[in-house]
């Protein structure tokens, strides 16, 4: 059922929209930003500078536009969904042949007034795109060979091309973000069985390889790989940053070391304190209530995300909404198990907390798109 | 979500102050901090080894900017060799930045302040003080405190030490002598400060400090007055003397020369200095006072007499004819006077140190007997004094000469040691206890550390030896007889005062053989032989007469005769101590009055106030 079935006499127009936006979304995603800005000016030591004042503009910036997105019908951002996806995907093109190179990967081109990461642009025109491509499949062939070949393919384009960037983590997100819509799409689980299945086994039998005549990979690349999934077997190389991390999470303990007073990331112990590692500084200051805080808050922003999907009964609103939620998810749950030596180290950023502009941006941006989707819903 | 609340909750509750630890100790470095080294301190509280301040600079790479330019100005001010400067100037490339690199030490007070005064031309560089060990006395006491040196692997390796002050770098420990003896107690207590440091080992703050406990103050029985004194009359040859008091045991002075400035130790020897040391024949580092182990000669004499009375196998009165040898298993052993004694009963055996009536005595007593009389001396025993370097001497018996030498003992060997040849073997400090024992009668023990931190240690008056008093009456008044009679070894060495008579015993230890050829043409007299071949002079002796104080023990290494190079020796020491300065010239006898009071002006004697002006120097 398209969006132009349904009565559009009830939905709000113009300035009166402001009254439709979900608010307890916004407090929360406030609620959480505040978090971050608080601990951006712990790391620094007690100062704005140089991450927390930024962070702010941005935050500020990023907002003005999650509004000016919620304001769009959500119907335009259904006919764009392709355009965008297509223009995203030329822009990692771009950072393919002019992207500028930073810390050994080459992630970013340079917009002139900022520096753009297509890869995390990639993740909403993403779910965008899926969704779309659901809204538009008859219900009847969403399970069907040829069709599921399609959305496959409109994932691993992107991933491949952040792969090589090499970035391993958007890489991930991107698919499993990818998988997530196709699966709340009702894309029969068989299909998910089998990927599940088909990767299992072929990291079994490689791993099965190992010291066998017929061993699938080099000695070195298993060494690496031991390390990539148990970081303490090289406490001083690999394991660095994991070690200090947890190091720090634990030393916080129930009511944390205080604010300002966490001596691993003061003493510059912790690395990416300021990014990816940020909740380890959360953790140690503010303790577990702290950290568990900043959980209960992502998981209100999922569940309100969630009941906003249940009530729209628009097909491409909801899977937007659930499709951005899922990533959300995907997003903050890597970075935690990454940080609490769950998962291996893959950079990933703590969603609305890390310092960044172009996550902070986009991560708006893509609640813009809920709050498009919830504010036009049918009524 | 749940496996993430679950592992946080793991992490921060359940192995929470696992972590907290690791984090603690990740922040928090622990640095020692040296206390400073215990004082030593005479027995009339004069200083001998105190911590001068060690003034010197420091440089820090991040705030001297061009350290180059830092240096050289630095350089006009003082004098930096260009080793050292290439020392400072690897050790500032391989440290971090912030850390304090030392540029140059020792500087003198001046130097101090003309630094500071130049402080905002030389950014970077910063005065600093610490301590060092500096013996105000010098050579004195090189033998008997000793001296400090920083710690080695070697030192790390040897000691089972535990003690973490060891590991700051260049940290003093005692090397020889009390500080090495006493080193534990004069170290002190390692305080400690807790600092924060950043992951490169930045220093952020300190987070809180335990001043360390400095070490334990010492209180020697040594009389820096006497010391010096002993070792000016000793100098010049390679000789050593010990002066105890009889009383209670207490070591009053021990003196052995060549000595040595042991501030040179302290501050880096140079290997010229070093081998000046080593190379000179007369041994300046070894410590011959307690290291030094020699032939007693007649100065054992007493030992065999009284071991021959306790056997009962000899009458004080009884007659034995010396007629210059005696013929024993077919050799012939001869007595220093080859004309012989005559007629010699007990006194005059000592008086005039007859060796054929002691060869008599051997063949009688037999040595078991004789070296478990000399045990009950001190011979062959190493005495609990606080140096090092400290011999055993030797008192040898038929086992330990089967055990050690595999040969049987010979009639001969007894015969030897009767006259304190042979295998016997003692040091000066032995024959001093000898000494003092004989004159009280009590197992006198030698005592070096009068208290610790003003808490005294029992004195070495020793309990009653279980000899008849009538038997050492005996030898006393033969000891009287050597010094004050007209016949005796010493007679020249006596004084005439008195109150202040002096016992003694002479002795001359051969280190050669005479062979029966240079016999029949004439014994070499010690003047015509090269030094190292000449005899050892021995004296032991006990003043006053009548009421012994002091007993004394010289041994000139390869000085002739006892009488003659010894005894004068010993007599001016007990003189120095009896009067507690120089005594009077009129206690000498009057024909050597003159020769006296010319030496007396030759000795370099240390002024009373050197101590205090070495102090000022340095201020």
């Amino acid at each position: 059922m398209s969006y132009l079935e349904y009565s559009v006499k009830r939905v709000p127009v113009g300035i009166s929209k402001i009254f439709f936006i979900n608010w307890p979304l916004v407090l929360l995603i406030c609620a959480v930003a505040a978090f971050g800005f608080l601990m951006l000016y712990s790391v620094a030591g007690g100062s704005m500078t140089p991450w927390a004042e930024p962070q702010i503009k941005r935050f500020i910036m990023g907002l003005v536009l999650m509004f000016i997105v919620a304001f769009v019908p959500v119907y335009f951002w259904r006919n764009m969904a392709v355009t965008i996806y297509l223009l995203t995907l030329m822009l990692l093109l771009l950072v393919e042949f002019f992207g500028i190179t930073s810390m050994g990967a080459q992630r970013w081109i340079n917009l002139g007034f900022m520096r753009l990461q297509p890869s995390e642009l990639m993740k909403i025109a993403l779910v965008l795109v899926l969704a779309a491509y659901y809204d538009w499949l008859p219900l009847n062939k969403t399970s069907h060979p040829l069709w599921v070949l399609a959305p496959v393919a409109l994932i691993l384009i992107p991933s491949y091309l952040v792969l090589r960037q090499p970035d391993l983590g958007t890489a991930i997100l991107l698919m499993a973000g990818g998988g997530a819509v196709m699966f709340l799409a009702g894309v029969h689980w068989l299909y998910f069985a089998g990927v599940i299945g088909l990767t299992a086994g072929t990291v079994f039998s490689v791993f099965a390889s190992r010291g066998t005549d017929w061993q699938l990979i080099k000695d070195y690349q298993f060494r690496r790989i031991d390390t990539f999934l148990d970081p303490s077997s090289d406490p001083l190389g690999a394991g660095y940053n994991i070690t200090q991390s947890k190091i720090a999470l634990g030393s916080g303990g129930w009511t944390g070391r205080g604010f300002m007073q966490g001596t691993q990331s003061r003493l510059n112990f912790l690395p990416e304190k300021q990014t990816d590692f940020i909740f380890t500084t959360l953790a140690e200051e503010l303790g577990f209530i702290g950290g568990a805080t900043l959980l209960g808050l992502y998981a209100a922003i999922l569940i309100f995300c969630y009941s906003s999907a249940m009530v729209n009964r628009d097909r491409f609103s909801s899977l937007l909404i659930l499709g951005i939620a899922a990533a959300f998810f995907l997003y903050f749950a890597i970075n935690m198990s990454m940080v609490m030596g769950l998962a291996p180290v893959v950079g990933v950023p703590l969603p609305l907390v890390s310092y960044g502009g172009s996550a902070m941006l986009v991560i708006l941006i893509a609640f813009g798109f809920v709050q498009s989707a919830h504010v036009h819903r049918p009524r | 979500m749940g496996a993430l609340v679950l592992r946080m909750r793991q992490l921060q509750v359940e192995e929470a102050d696992q972590y907290r630890l690791l984090a603690d100790e990740n922040r928090i470095n622990v640095r020692l901090l040296a206390p400073s080294r215990g004082l030593i301190y005479d027995r009339n509280g004069r200083i001998i080894a105190e911590n001068e301040a060690n003034y010197r600079v420091v440089l820090v790479r991040e705030d001297a900017g061009d350290t180059e330019l830092v240096l050289e100005r630095l350089g006009q001010i003082i004098t930096i060799s260009p080793d050292d400067l290439e020392k400072v100037r690897k050790e500032l490339k391989r440290r971090s930045a912030f850390v304090p690199v030392t540029v140059a030490d020792r500087l003198s007070w001046a130097d101090m302040a003309e630094i500071s005064v130049n402080a905002p031309a030389l950014p970077g560089i910063t005065p600093d003080v610490g301590l060092s060990r500096s013996y105000p006395l010098g050579p004195d006491f090189a033998h008997i405190v000793g001296y400090v040196g920083p710690v080695t692997d070697y030192d790390l390796a040897n000691v089972e030490d535990e003690d973490p002050l060891l590991q700051i770098p260049k940290f003093q420990i005692g090397k020889t002598g009390i500080e090495n003896r006493f080193d534990r107690d004069l170290r002190g207590k390692a305080g400690s400060k807790r600092i924060e440091v950043n992951s490169v080992g930045r220093v952020m703050r300190e987070l809180d400090r335990i001043e360390g406990q400095s070490g334990d103050t010492l209180s020697l029985t040594i009389d820096a007055d006497l010391q010096n004194y002993v070792q000016a009359r000793l100098a010049g040859q390679s000789a050593s003397a010990v002066v105890m008091d009889t009383e209670n045991g207490d070591l009053v002075a021990i003196g052995s020369v060549p000595a040595f400035d042991p501030n040179k130790f302290v501050r880096g020897i140079s290997s010229k200095d070093y081998s000046q040391l080593t190379d000179d024949p007369y041994r300046p580092l070894s410590n011959k006072a307690v290291g030094g182990a020699y032939p007693p000669g007649s100065t054992y004499k007493m030992i065999v007499a009284l071991s021959a009375l306790e056997a009962g196998l000899i009458d004080p009165s009884e007659i034995i004819t010396c007629t210059g040898f005696i013929e024993v298993s077919g050799r012939r052993f001869h007595c220093w006077k080859r004309q012989g004694h005559g007629q010699v009963d007990l006194r005059k055996s000592l008086v005039e140190s007859c060796d054929v009536y002691y060869y008599e005595l051997a063949q009688r007593v037999g040595i078991d007997k004789m070296t478990a009389m000399a045990r009950r001396f001190g011979m062959g025993q190493k005495f609990p004094v606080p140096m090092t370097g400290i011999s055993h001497g030797l008192a040898p018996t038929k086992d330990w000469k089967k055990r050690s030498r595999k040969q049987d003992w010979l009639i001969g060997d007894s015969l030897n040691a009767a006259i304190g040849q042979g295998y016997v073997l003692s040091s000066p400090l032995q024959l001093a206890v000898m000494t003092a024992r004989l004159a009280t009668g009590r197992e006198v023990m030698p005592r070096l550390v009068r208290s610790v931190n003003g808490q005294a240690l029992p004195d070495g008056r020793g309990g009653d030896m279980g000899l008849p008093e009538e038997w050492l009456k005996l030898m006393r008044d033969g000891m009287f007889g050597v010094v004050n009679d007209r016949t005796g070894t010493a007679y020249a060495s006596r004084v005439i005062d008195d109150t202040v008579r002096i016992s003694g015993k002479t002795g001359t230890s051969q280190v050669r053989n005479i062979t029966a050829e240079e016999r029949k043409s004439g014994v070499i007299s010690n003047e015509d032989l090269p030094w190292e071949r000449r005899d050892h002079a021995l004296y032991v002796s006990f003043a006053p007469a009548d009421a012994p104080r002091y007993a004394v023990s010289v041994v000139v290494e390869h000085g002739g005769g006892g009488s003659k190079a010894a005894a004068p020796v010993a007599r001016d020491i007990l003189m120095q101590a009896l009067y507690g300065g120089l005594p009077p010239l009129e206690v000498y006898p009057v024909g050597q009055r003159d020769r006296i009071e010319t030496e007396r002006r030759a000795l370099e004697l240390r002024s009373p106030t050197a101590g205090v002006t070495a102090e000022k120097d340095r201020a």
